[in-house]
């Protein structure tokens, strides 16, 4: 069990942490022809896109009220209904997802109200449909902005449905923000092996998976699309991934009886055979023989790995979901986590085997991970990594100072198996030769001879 | 708030904007600060422009106050390069939370500012007010005075709140934090007839070093950078230079003509984005220093300089002229702007077919004229959409733009090549030209171009019957 601490400072150094509203306008994108809406100054909107725009190396829809300070101080529904007016007529998206941030929710601006008034007087938007959710930037995190997204998304356009009787082979899936467009496709591949016809709500590996459209297009390349949305409530099962997502789960449950089953992560060879019992269960199929393969090589793997990860200390930043999942497995494979830091609240921190989570910043994680092995979270963590001369790991988001953020694939038997190659050749080319001087014994403290041979 | 009122009112009513004085008086008092249209907008916000224009201060600490998506999206992610402190590559923020809106966030503010002290003790401190704070009623002014008395060091707001209007205008407020804060409150340890200011120049991939050496070699010296590679000292003592370069954009006008007002240095406006912008303006470096008392002989040096530079430069532009002959370039720019870059462009064998004119005045639309012939089209605001399609349809062969449209020109499968701010690669001076030209004749000269614009196998009929055979 871990210990949850807040970080007392003022001043936070080298942020770990991004806000709701981008957490949730990225949501958006998983949907098909999409344009996700800050309601903010349009530093709000610029800053969250050039940050995607680095991180996955693609086009970018996403806009902005234009908040000035007089509209701010006045009320914003002009800008909001000027923004709608402007999206439609301009990109004539099929959804538009409205997420508000600091200033608008300091001013107590009411978006659903808006959109009401709005929808009144505008019969343009009767084939559109309008999503708004509530992310203040003050508070909260990234995750808890993609999570609240996906639940309004849900409460405002899934249909209650008529039948009481699921014969469907349909399967919702909710991934967590941290699931990348690599891992939905990867996913989407286990799920069609048990003929299952898996839903996925955001659906980035659609929209951001780099991918050549026959067309140019303003709005989403991809994604899932808004009447699949509509008619979830007829799969058989749901199926969440990340704590983050259990809301969204509960939620679709309440709206149309269709049962979840939550899995806090899909990395891990134990995490992945309850995947496999679970989906032969719900189809009826048989574990398929890849599987079977996979899961053998997952273990050679495993094998071949643990010389590498044993005793190897880790320090680990990001967000609660991915913090867990990464945790969890570099425990499995016999890393001792060395510091765990966080960005927002969550059930998912507790079990995480460490003393202490510490919800905190970058300085917090490099001041903890001195004489670690390995440091693992985004591309900001590469001054930390220069400093202490200790590699970096490069998880989640923002990851621009590498190619292929996207399709870094962490799930299933065989993700976690390139994910063992991956991780362990960081161990294998950082070890150091030994020289003549690596058994000297050390005058100071002879107890420190045990470090030193470790190493 | 009503400091930053007046002070947004000066600002915008630049009397050194050429731009904005032809404007009828009505027009002018608007000043150059766009209104946005909701849902059509693209462009960072008036904080963003001051990130820019200060950060690359690089020995002191940045502070923004403000909730977490104000700081927490964009750090360490502009390429100005320091030769030494790494400070400023290090993230600051309060990170405001919903306790200090209710109470509001003036002590957590002041916390902070102790808690940088403590830990770095850096020369100066800049704080950056943002929208949130703003609203609240924060008083950014205040908390930095009482830091800076009991702390003994500057501690310098910076007050941009992003909804008081555009990136530029941030550019400009910052340049006003410095007039009002910095620039004149410390001395240089000597002075030189030969000191020089640049002004608007940030050392983005290290661009400054492609011209410096050639400062160095005639014995001028650039005493402050505003901001590129700056240490807080140079910037500080920046009022002792002899003449100042306003480089390329009129974001910091408004410091050069205060500088000149206040301390009487004289100023122009220069680029060192092609070879010839780049002759002009050591020449015109020169003559200004010359005219405020420096050896009249360095003017001679400066020719000379210039004519082996050039010399160099367009032998070896002149390498590629026979693999970029008749190639046709989009160019349009952001960042770069000099119309001289198409001089060297079209020097290197390639014909340019399009350039945008957006941003341009009626006196940069006759030079365009002059210079790309009947032949180029000129567009006024070409959408993403007509841009893909021209591509598409390969009626160019490379497209040279700011990062916004890169996917644009990639997705038509088409050569392109990021001239923008955000780049990667530096283009500045004699040197960053050939550089220029080299990146061109790289990108298309890949062979990628060749394999992607295939058909796919079953797009070919050829192959389309193979396959059926096969299957039969």
């Amino acid at each position: 069990m871990a210990r949850v601490v807040v970080s007392q400072k003022h001043c936070t150094v080298n942020p770990l942490k991004m806000s709701q509203p981008i957490g949730a306008s990225l949501a958006f994108m998983g949907i098909d022809r999409s344009m996700p809406l800050l309601h903010g100054s349009q530093g709000c909107t610029s800053f969250g896109l050039v940050l995607f725009v680095r991180h996955f190396r693609e086009a970018i829809p996403l806009q902005t009220t234009a908040m000035s300070e007089v509209a701010t101080v006045l009320g914003g529904f002009d800008n909001v209904e000027q923004a709608l007016v402007n999206i439609a007529s301009r990109t004539k998206p099929a959804l538009i997802g409205i997420c508000s941030t600091g200033i608008s929710e300091i001013k107590g601006d009411d978006i659903n109200g808006f959109i009401k008034q709005i929808r009144a007087s505008h019969p343009e938007f009767d084939s559109i449909a309008l999503v708004d959710v509530s992310t203040p930037d003050f508070e909260g995190a990234f995750q808890d902005g993609w999570a609240s997204a996906v639940t309004r998304t849900v409460e405002e356009l899934v249909e209650v449905p008529l039948l009481e009787i699921r014969p469907s082979r349909a399967v919702n899936v909710l991934p967590g923000c941290h699931m990348t467009p690599g891992d939905i496709d990867e996913l989407r591949d286990i799920f069609e092996s048990f003929s299952l016809d898996p839903v996925f709500l955001p659906d980035l590996s659609g929209s951001l998976d780099g991918h050549i459209p026959d067309e140019f297009t303003p709005t989403t390349l991809g994604g899932i699309s808004v009447d699949r949305i509509r008619k979830m409530g007829s799969a058989c099962w749901t199926v969440a991934i990340g704590e983050q997502m259990r809301g969204a789960a509960i939620t679709l449950e309440h709206r149309t009886g269709v049962p979840y089953k939550l899995f806090d992560r899909l990395t891990g060879l134990a995490a992945n055979d309850e995947l496999m019992g679970f989906l032969s269960t719900i189809s009826g199929v048989p574990v398929p023989c890849k599987f079977r393969r996979q899961r053998s090589q997952l273990i050679d793997a495993m094998l071949d790995g643990h010389f590498h990860f044993g005793g190897k200390r880790v320090a680990v930043a990001a967000e609660p979901d991915l913090l867990a999942t990464m945790a969890h497995w570099l425990h499995e494979m016999g890393c001792k986590i060395q510091a765990a830091v966080t960005t927002t609240q969550s059930p998912s921190l507790e079990n995480i085997p460490v003393e202490e989570v510490l919800l905190g910043d970058l300085e917090d994680l490099e001041l903890r991970a001195a004489g670690a092995d390995l440091l693992v979270t985004h591309s900001h963590g590469r001054q930390a990594s220069e400093r202490l001369g200790i590699p970096l790991f490069r998880i989640g988001l923002p990851v621009f100072d590498r190619l292929g953020a996207g399709h870094q694939v962490s799930v299933g038997y065989r993700g976690t198996r390139d994910l063992i190659f991956e991780v362990g050749n960081l161990f294998l080319a950082s070890a150091h030769d030994p020289t003549p001087a690596t058994w000297m014994p050390q005058e100071s403290n002879s107890q420190d001879l045990v470090t030193v041979k470790v190493q | 708030m009503s400091t930053l009122g007046s002070k947004l009112q000066q600002v915008l009513n630049e009397p050194g904007c050429t731009t904005n004085q032809a404007k009828p008086n009505v027009e002018r008092k608007k000043g150059c600060n766009r209104v946005l249209a909701p849902g059509a907008a693209a462009g960072g916000c008036a904080f963003d422009g001051a990130k820019i224009a200060l950060q690359p201060i690089t020995d002191v600490a940045h502070l923004i106050h403000g909730p977490i998506g104000c700081e927490g999206h964009s750090w360490d992610n502009r390429g100005a390069k320091s030769s030494g402190p790494q400070l400023y590559r290090t993230s600051f923020t309060t990170g405001i939370n919903e306790q200090d809106i209710i109470f509001g966030g003036e002590k957590h503010l002041y916390k902070a500012i102790r808690e940088i002290v403590e830990k770095h003790n850096p020369p100066a401190i800049f704080v950056y007010q943002t929208c949130v704070p703003a609203m609240i009623g924060d008083d950014i002014e205040a908390v930095c005075k009482a830091a800076a008395k009991k702390f003994g060091k500057p501690v310098i707001p910076v007050n941009v709140p992003g909804f008081v209007g555009s990136k530029n205008l941030g550019n400009k407020l910052a340049g006003e934090a410095l007039l009002d804060y910095v620039i004149g409150t410390e001395e240089p340890e000597e002075t030189t007839p030969y000191d020089i200011n640049i002004i608007g120049e940030y050392n983005l991939s290290g661009e400054l070093w492609q011209v410096k050496p050639l400062f160095d070699e005639l014995g001028i010296r650039i005493l402050a950078t505003l901001s590129g590679d700056a240490k807080y000292h140079e910037v500080a003592c920046s009022h002792r230079a002899r003449a100042a370069m306003m480089v390329c954009s009129k974001a910091m006008i408004n410091v050069a003509r205060k500088m000149e007002e206040r301390y009487g240095i004289p100023f122009f406006e220069g680029s060192f984005y092609g070879i010839g912008d780049m002759s002009d303006s050591l020449r015109q470096i020169s003559q200004l220093l010359v005219s405020r008392g420096a050896p009249a002989e360095l003017l001679d040096r400066t020719e000379a300089v210039i004519q082996r530079e050039e010399a160099l430069a367009w032998q070896r532009i002149e390498q590629y002229k026979q693999r970029l002959s008749g190639k046709r370039a989009l160019l349009f720019t952001g960042g770069v702007k000099s119309w001289s870059v198409v001089a060297a462009l079209q020097e290197a064998g390639l014909i340019i077919t399009g350039t945008s004119i957006k941003k341009s005045t009626p006196d940069d639309k006759l030079r365009i004229k002059e210079l790309v012939k009947e032949d180029a089209h000129m567009f006024d605001d070409l959408k993403p959409r007509e841009m893909y399609a021209m591509l598409k349809e390969a009626r160019a062969d490379i497209m040279l733009s700011g990062g916004r449209t890169q996917f644009v020109a990639l997705k038509a499968k088409m050569p392109w090549l990021d001239i923008n701010q955000e780049r990667h690669h530096a283009y500045a001076g004699y040197v960053g030209m050939v550089a220029l030209v080299n990146e061109i004749d790289k990108a298309l000269s890949n062979p990628i171009w060749e394999q992607v614009r295939k058909p796919a196998p079953w797009e070919t009929p050829a192959t389309l019957g193979a396959l059926n055979l096969h299957i039969a």
